[in-house]
C-alpha cells in the first residue's frame, strides 16, 4: 500500500501538515468539542441543582447528570483534544508523516464507540455511579465496557504518536533534538500509557464482576488502582497543557524557553513522580500506612510539584524575555501590560497559567498533605480544586490553542472575533470564581456529590451555616457565567469550523514530499514564517526576567501562607490518633 | 547581554542562569519543608490517623456493635426509627456502622475523654463527615478502621455521609452528642 506523503505548508504560520494527520487532528478536535458541548449542557443541571435556591433536578437525575458531566469532561473532552495535540506535536512539529493513519482512524472510531456506549449506559439510568464508580457499587456492564473501549482506542493513538516519532527519526525530518513542545507531548503520552494500563488492570476485572464472572471486588483495592488511572489521567492533562503553554508562548511571542535544559528536566520529573500522586485520594482510608501515604502523596518529596513550580516560572519568564527583546523594558511589568490581552490565544493561556498555579496548584498541594486532608476530604473543596486545575488550567489552555488552530488547521477565519476576545475572560474568571466559592463552602464542610445540603424531610438534619449556603449560591451564579463562557467558545468554534469564511491561498498546492520530508525545512528564521520556526526551534533565551521573578515570589508567599493557615486550622479540630 | 539566542549551541550545554537556579533552589527547599511537615505532625501534632485497621466481616462487626448497644444504651431517638443512643465509657471501644443509608447507632461521648471509634461499612463506600468540626474519614466495607478521638467541647454534632452511595446518599445523616 502506498504511503500518503502529501503535505501542506500553512502560509500564515509556516507549519507543515501531513494530509492524513491533518484530517485526524480535525476529527479528534471536533469529537472533543462535541464532548465539551454534552458535558456543558449537563453542567447546567448540576449547577442549578446545587444552587439550593433553584434546586432544579430531582435526586436521580442529579446524580445521573453529575456522572455523565464528569466523564464527558474529564475523559472524553480532554483526551480527544489531547490526541489531536499528540498528532500535532508528532507530525506537524516534526514535519513528519503520521505513522499508520489507518490504525489512527481505528483508534478514533474505537474511542467514539467507547464514548457512545458509556454515555448510553449512564443515560439508561442504572449507572449513576459517578466518574469514580467505586465498587462494590455497581454499574451496568456497558459502563465499564465503554470506558475500556475508549481507553484501548486512546492507547492505540498514543502508539501511533510513538510510531510517528520513529518515522520522523528514521526519515530525518528534524535536526538534533525534538522541539520542547513535542518533548512535553511525549511526556504526556508516556504518562498516558501507564495511566491506561492502570485503568485496564482495574476496569477489566470490574467489567467481569459486573457480568458475574468475578465474584468479589475489594473496595480498597479498587480505589487504590482506580486512582492510578483516575488521577494519572489528570497528570496527562498537566503535561499536555504545560506543553500548550510553551507552544502558545512560542506562537504569540516567538518566545524560547529560558533554559531548554531546565524545562525538559522538569517534564522528566513529571514522568518519574506524578504517578505517585494518585495516593492522595487515599489519605483517610484504612489499611494503608502513614509511611506509604507520606512517600506517595508527596510525590516522593514533592518533586513533581517542583516541576510545576519550574514551569510556572519559565513559561511567563520566556514571554518576558521575548517581550523585553522587542523593547518593552520599562520597569518590572511593561512586558506584561503591553502583552496582547485582546488576543484570545494569549489571554486564555495566561489566565490558565495563573489560575492553575494560584488556585489549583496551591489548593492541590494543601489537600494532598496527609493530615490536612482530614479537614477537606470529600468536601466540595475537592471539586473547587479540580475545576481550577482541569477547567481553568487544561480546558482554558486548550481553548486558547483552538483559536490558533482554527485558521491554521481548519483554514477558516475565526467567527465573531469580538466575542472571542472576551471569551477567555468570561470563562476563565467565571470558573476561577466557581473554584474559590466551592473551596470556601468546602472548608465549611459542605459535601461534594450531594443532592440536598438542606437535608429536607430527614430525621436528623444538619444545619450548615449561612455562609455555606451563600458560597453555594455564589458558586451557582458564577457557574452560570462560566457556562456562558463555555457556550461562547462552542459558538465561535462550531460556527468558524462549519460556517466560517474559508481561507484560500492563491496558487496553493499540496507538496508531494519525497522521502517523507515536506518542503525544505524552514531553517533559521525564514521570513514570514515566524511561528513555525519558533515552535520547532531549540535553544534557550537566557533569563532577564525580573518581573516574572517577582510574580514567582508573590506566588511563593501566597503558597506558604495558605499552607500554614491550614495547619493552624487543623490544630483546632478534635485530637485524633 | 545574555538574551542572545544560542541555537547553534546544543541546548544541554547551555549554562543555567543564576536567577533561574535560585528559583529552583527556593522551590526545592519549600518542597522539602512541606515534605517534613507530615512526619513532624505525626510526632508533635494532635491530629493524625492511626494506622490501625483490620479486615473484618460485616456480621462480626454488626455483632460487636449490638453487644455495645446492649451494654450502654441510654435511650432511643428518631420516633418510629428507634435509633439507639449509646453512651460508652471513656476509653472504650465504640462501634459505628455505616450502611445504606444510615449511621448506627447514635453516640453520646464525654468532652475531654478519648474513645476508640471503630468505623466500618456494611455495603458500599461511605464518608464519615463530622460537622461542623469538619473531620472527614473514608469508610470501607470489609475494613474496620480504628480512630481514637477526643471531643473537645460539648454540643450536638452531625455525622453526614460525604461519599456518594446511591440515590438516597443525601439522606444519610445522624447525630453525635458530646456532653460534659
Amino acid at each position: 500500500m502506498a504511503v500518503n506523503r502529501m503535505f501542506r505548508t500553512c502560509p500564515a504560520s509556516g507549519l507543515v501538515f501531513h494530509e492524513p494527520a491533518e484530517k485526524l487532528m480535525r476529527w479528534n478536535a471536533v469529537a472533543a468539542v462535541v464532548s465539551l458541548l454534552i458535558g456543558g449542557l449537563l453542567a447546567i443541571g448540576v449547577v442549578l441543582t446545587r444552587w439550593q435556591a433553584v434546586h432544579l433536578l430531582p435526586p436521580d437525575m442529579f446524580y445521573q447528570f453529575l456522572t455523565a458531566h464528569g466523564i464527558n469532561m474529564l475523559i472524553f473532552w480532554v483526551i480527544f483534544f489531547e490526541i489531536a495535540v499528540l498528532y500535532f506535536a508528532g507530525s506537524t512539529l516534526l514535519k513528519a508523516r503520521l505513522a499508520t493513519p489507518r490504525i489512527a482512524w481505528a483508534a478514533f472510531w474505537l474511542m467514539i464507540l467507547g464514548a457512545l456506549i458509556n454515555n448510553y449506559s449512564v443515560f439508561r439510568g442504572d449507572s449513576s455511579v459517578m466518574f469514580t464508580s467505586y465498587a462494590p457499587m455497581g454499574a451496568h456492564p456497558t459502563f465499564y465496557l465503554g470506558l475500556i473501549l475508549f481507553a484501548v482506542g486512546a492507547l492505540v493513538a498514543c502508539f501511533v504518536f510513538f510510531g510517528t516519532l520513529v518515522v520522523a527519526r528514521a526519515e530525518r525530518t528534524y535536526r538534533n533534538s525534538v522541539p520542547l513542545v513535542t518533548f512535553g507531548a511525549i511526556t504526556a503520552a508516556i504518562i498516558a500509557v501507564f495511566t491506561i494500563a492502570a485503568g485496564a488492570i482495574i476496569l477489566i476485572p470490574t467489567f467481569l464482576w459486573s457480568v458475574g464472572l468475578v465474584s468479589y471486588i475489594d473496595s480498597l483495592m479498587y480505589k487504590t488502582v482506580w486512582w492510578a488511572f483516575g488521577h494519572s489521567s489528570q497528570q496527562i492533562n498537566v503535561a499536555a497543557h504545560v506543553s500548550v503553554w510553551y507552544a502558545i508562548a512560542a506562537i504569540v511571542f516567538g518566545a524560547k524557553p529560558m533554559s531548554e535544559k531546565v524545562s525538559r528536566t522538569a517534564f522528566l520529573l513529571y514522568i518519574l513522580f506524578l504517578q505517585l500522586a494518585s495516593a492522595h485520594h487515599l489519605l483517610t482510608d484504612p489499611g494503608l500506612t502513614s509511611n506509604w501515604k507520606i512517600f506517595n502523596t508527596s510525590y516522593a518529596m514533592y518533586l513533581a510539584v517542583l516541576a510545576s513550580m519550574v514551569h510556572g516560572l519559565t513559561v511567563p519568564g520566556a514571554i518576558e524575555v521575548a517581550q523585553r527583546k522587542k523593547g518593552y523594558t520599562q520597569g518590572l511589568f511593561e512586558w506584561l501590560r503591553k502583552a496582547p490581552w485582546g488576543n484570545p490565544v494569549f489571554s486564555a493561556m495566561f489566565i490558565s497559567l495563573i489560575g492553575f498555579g494560584f488556585l489549583g496548584g496551591i489548593s492541590g498541594v494543601m489537600m494532598g498533605t496527609e493530615q490536612l486532608n482530614l479537614i477537606i476530604h470529600n468536601t466540595i473543596y475537592v471539586p473547587g480544586h479540580f475545576h481550577a486545575t482541569v477547567v481553568v488550567g487544561t480546558t482554558l489552555a486548550f481553548m486558547g490553542l483552538t483559536y490558533f488552530l482554527i485558521p491554521v488547521l481548519f483554514r477558516r477565519e475565526l467567527a465573531f472575533p469580538t466575542l472571542a476576545k472576551y471569551q477567555p475572560y468570561v470563562f476563565g474568571l467565571g470558573m476561577s470564581a466557581v473554584s474559590l466559592f466551592l473551596m470556601g463552602a468546602g472548608t465549611l464542610g459542605v459535601p461534594r456529590r450531594h443532592w440536598d445540603i438542606g437535608f429536607a424531610g430527614i430525621p436528623f438534619p444538619h444545619e450548615f451555616p449561612g455562609a455555606a449556603w451563600l458560597m453555594m449560591a455564589l458558586a451557582g451564579i458564577t457557574g452560570l457565567v462560566a457556562i456562558v463562557g463555555g457556550g461562547m467558545y462552542l459558538l465561535i468554534t462550531v460556527w468558524s469550523v462549519f460556517l466560517g469564511k474559508r481561507i484560500t491561498t492563491p496558487g496553493f498546492q499540496h507538496v508531494r514530499a519525497r522521502d517523507g520530508v515536506a518542503a525544505p525545512a524552514p531553517a533559521h528564521a525564514a521570513a514570514g514564517q515566524p511561528v513555525g520556526v519558533a515552535i520547532t526551534g531549540h535553544g534557550s533565551a537566557g533569563m532577564i526576567a525580573p518581573g516574572t521573578f517577582v510574580l514567582a515570589m508573590v506566588f511563593l508567599v501566597s503558597f506558604v501562607l495558605y499552607y500554614f493557615i491550614n495547619w493552624k486550622y487543623l490544630a483546632t479540630v478534635w485530637p485524633l490518633k | 547581554m545574555t538574551i542572545s539566542y544560542t541555537s547553534e549551541r546544543a541546548w544541554w550545554k547551555e549554562p543555567l542562569e543564576r536567577t533561574e537556579l535560585l528559583w529552583i533552589v527556593i522551590a526545592l527547599v519549600w518542597c522539602l519543608i512541606m515534605f517534613f511537615m507530615m512526619p513532624y505532625w505525626h510526632i508533635y501534632g494532635q491530629q493524625n490517623l492511626a494506622n490501625e485497621a483490620y479486615r473484618a466481616k460485616p456480621e462480626d462487626f454488626a455483632r460487636k456493635t449490638e453487644e455495645m448497644i446492649a451494654k450502654h444504651k441510654v435511650r432511643e431517638e428518631g420516633g418510629d426509627l428507634k435509633i439507639p443512643v449509646v453512651r460508652p465509657p471513656a476509653g472504650s471501644d465504640v462501634y459505628l456502622i455505616a450502611q445504606l443509608w444510615r449511621w448506627y447507632p447514635m453516640l453520646e461521648l464525654e468532652s475531654g475523654k478519648s474513645y476508640r471509634i471503630h468505623l466500618m461499612s456494611m455495603d458500599w463506600l461511605h464518608g464519615f463527615s463530622l460537622q461542623p468540626e469538619n473531620i472527614n474519614i473514608q469508610v470501607h466495607p470489609g475494613y474496620e478502621h480504628v480512630v481514637t478521638v477526643t471531643p473537645t467541647s460539648p454540643g450536638t454534632y452531625a455525622i453526614i455521609c460525604n461519599e456518594y452511595c446511591g440515590i438516597n446518599h443525601h439522606t444519610m445523616a445522624s447525630r453525635l452528642y458530646v456532653v460534659k
